[in-house]
């Protein structure tokens, strides 16, 4: 139980990153901590106490083992997450080129 | 191999080929992605008239047997809105052709938007939900970056905004997921949709529910969450307005929304109010909130929240007229929003403005713009015999039979709000005397009329989708969502 806390724990310290910190590079590495997490959530819910791993072969009996499909998912989320990372740092970097400042506050030509 | 297949594979394929080579042949980006639009528009008919006859396709996805492997499937639903995407981004990329001229990297903008195309396909075909959940990041990258594709100051801004905001509803989305496997132990949405019919009624699927709420109402910018919309639309290029406005935040909320209450989690009257009231609010904040703008762009957008706002609460009356009433209306919104902001991508371009209080008489110079234009007002702002009108006049009835005649009167004066500001658009862009600063501007060419008129003339006779021969067509996505 306690790991789902913590699980939760750094979903809430990630949340509150993206929430209230200016610059927008902290913006960022809090919306990747809330991707961590949530990673971390699908493992735990495929996690089986004692359980092995999961390879498939003919002379092998299957018992216990842990649950698969999160950790495939999980691979993809990663490699989502990485593209949202990427698409954000890259408009960090155009948004210091134009406004010469990383502070959310600051960038406010948007009314309304 | 099932034609359903193609209708991801070719966009990813033009993709592909357009990032790779676009650079090196000159003409590839515009030749491949108007035959590949118009390929996908074709296929999406054929994909009517199939399920016309057969009501459901499915398509397996590698070897594994049914219960385990991943499939796309088609039904009346999926193929009503197959048929919208594949029409609207047809038309943008036609639309593109001379619009995006004067901006650089052509091609990478090319190979953005069939990624996109993509995205939006795959969400509607997918059978399971995590692949949706894949999908729908696809088109949600992808649509950061083409916001930002002009990458004026503006443009990066709103983009950025989009790109937490969206990306903050994709975990939302993922933890619902999570706990949804959880609970459920597959994937599948007719087997979780199954699975929980029988277990007894708990407080998890509830949480779950708020979860996608949370996560699809910030994709489909419902009121509390709506406030990445109107930069996001306003910043980004004016065919790319047209396809988020008509079509993203249609697919990646509404139908994603609809596919997970109404066929998976099981719509319950109290999430049915709760829909009910957000469409209500959402209709009346951006109605007011539009009358507002001097940007036409922008107003464009904040009605989209408004009109969103009739469809989600369409759906939350939950009877089959109403949900009847919110397809119809869904389909409308798309053709003429993205018919309004082809317009105003046009009178951009012919004067280099989008302000309401410096633009007048432009009517005189821009005569096929102006006539387009004042179709597409017309038809949203609920004006008979256009579409819009029928759309928003069976929700207001089915609003009334379903015993919320206070609701019904809402949607009515929004209506009437709704015809306050674009008589506001009209008045300020095309009527009156024309400015002497702008006596001498142009036309805009004509792969930028084309789609226009095809959209006023599909704005125009929509309403025919009602006559019982073409009934079937709306008549058959009903049948799959109602509850």
């Amino acid at each position: 139980m306690s790991e789902y806390f913590l699980c939760f724990i750094l979903f809430c310290v990630g949340l509150y990153c993206l929430l209230r910190k200016r610059n927008i590079i902290k913006i960022i590495v809090g919306l990747a901590i809330i991707e961590y997490a949530v990673n971390l959530f699908l493992i735990l819910i495929g996690y089986r106490t004692h359980g092995r791993a999961p390879i498939f072969s003919h002379d092998q009996e299957i018992q216990n083992m842990v649950d698969p499909l999160p950790q495939a998912m999980v691979l993809t989320t990663i490699v989502i997450g990485l593209a949202v990372i990427v698409v954000a740092v890259a408009l960090a970097v155009r948004i210091y080129g134009k406004y010469k400042t990383f502070d959310i506050t600051k960038i406010r030509r948007l009314k309304g | 191999m099932s034609f359903l297949l193609w209708f991801i594979v070719i966009p990813l394929v033009c993709a592909f080929l357009i990032a790779l080579l676009g650079r090196l042949i000159k003409n590839l980006g515009d030749v491949l992605t108007n035959v590949a639009g118009l390929s996908l528009l074709i296929l999406s008919c054929y994909a009517v008239q199939k399920i016309a006859l057969s009501k459901v396709i499915t398509c397996k996805l590698g070897s594994w047997p049914f219960a385990i492997g991943s499939y796309l499937v088609a039904d009346g639903f999926s193929v009503l809105l197959l048929v919208i995407v594949n029409l609207i981004c047809f038309l943008a990329l036609v639309y593109s052709l001379s619009y995006m001229v004067s901006y650089t990297d052509k091609w990478n903008y090319q190979a953005l938007f069939m990624l996109m195309i993509a995205g939006l396909n795959g969400v509607i075909l997918s059978a399971d939900i995590f692949s949706l959940y894949v999908f729908l990041e696809v088109a949600s990258i992808s649509g950061y970056a083409l916001v930002a594709f002009s990458t004026e100051p503006e443009a990066l801004e709103a983009s950025f905004r989009y790109t937490i905001i969206g990306s903050l509803a994709s975990v939302c989305i993922l933890l619902g997921i999570a706990l949804l496997y959880s609970y459920t132990s597959t994937l599948n949405m007719n087997d979780i949709a199954m699975i929980i019919a029988t277990k007894p009624q708990g407080q998890l699927v509830g949480f779950i529910s708020v979860l996608f709420l949370a996560g699809f109402g910030m994709k489909a910018a419902i009121v509390p969450f709506h406030a990445w919309l109107p930069d996001a639309h306003s910043s980004a290029p004016s065919p790319v307005s047209a396809v988020l406005s008509g079509v993203v935040i249609k697919i990646l909320g509404v139908y994603a929304l609809t596919r997970v209450f109404f066929n998976v989690l099981g719509a319950s009257s109290s999430l049915l109010y709760c829909l009910m009231v957000l469409g209500l609010i959402s209709m009346v904040t951006g109605a007011f909130l539009a009358t507002a703008q001097n940007d036409m762009k922008r107003m464009f957008a904040y009605s989209s929240i408004s009109q969103v706002g009739y469809i989600i609460f369409a759906l939350g009356l939950g009877t089959p007229l109403a949900l009847l009433g919110g397809l119809f209306h869904l389909l409308n919104h798309a053709v003429f929003k993205s018919l309004l902001f082809f317009n105003a991508g046009a009178i951009e371009q012919a004067t280099c403005s989008r302000d309401l209080s410096k633009l007048k008489g432009l009517s005189q110079r821009l005569p096929v713009t102006s006539a387009t234009a004042l179709a597409g007002s017309m038809s949203i702002a609920g004006l008979p015999p256009f579409a819009g009108f029928w759309s928003k006049l069976i929700i207001i009835i089915a609003s009334l039979e379903a015993g919320h005649p206070v609701f019904a009167l809402i949607a009515a004066l929004t209506s009437i709000v709704t015809l306050v500001y674009y008589l506001k658009f009209q008045s300020g862009v095309f009527f009156g005397t024309l400015d002497s600063a702008f006596s001498q501007i142009k036309e805009v060419p004509l792969t930028m009329k084309i789609p226009m008129v095809a959209l006023a003339i599909l704005s125009l006779t929509g309403g025919l989708l009602l006559i019982p021969g073409f009934r079937v067509f709306l008549q058959s996505a009903v049948e799959v969502i109602r509850p």
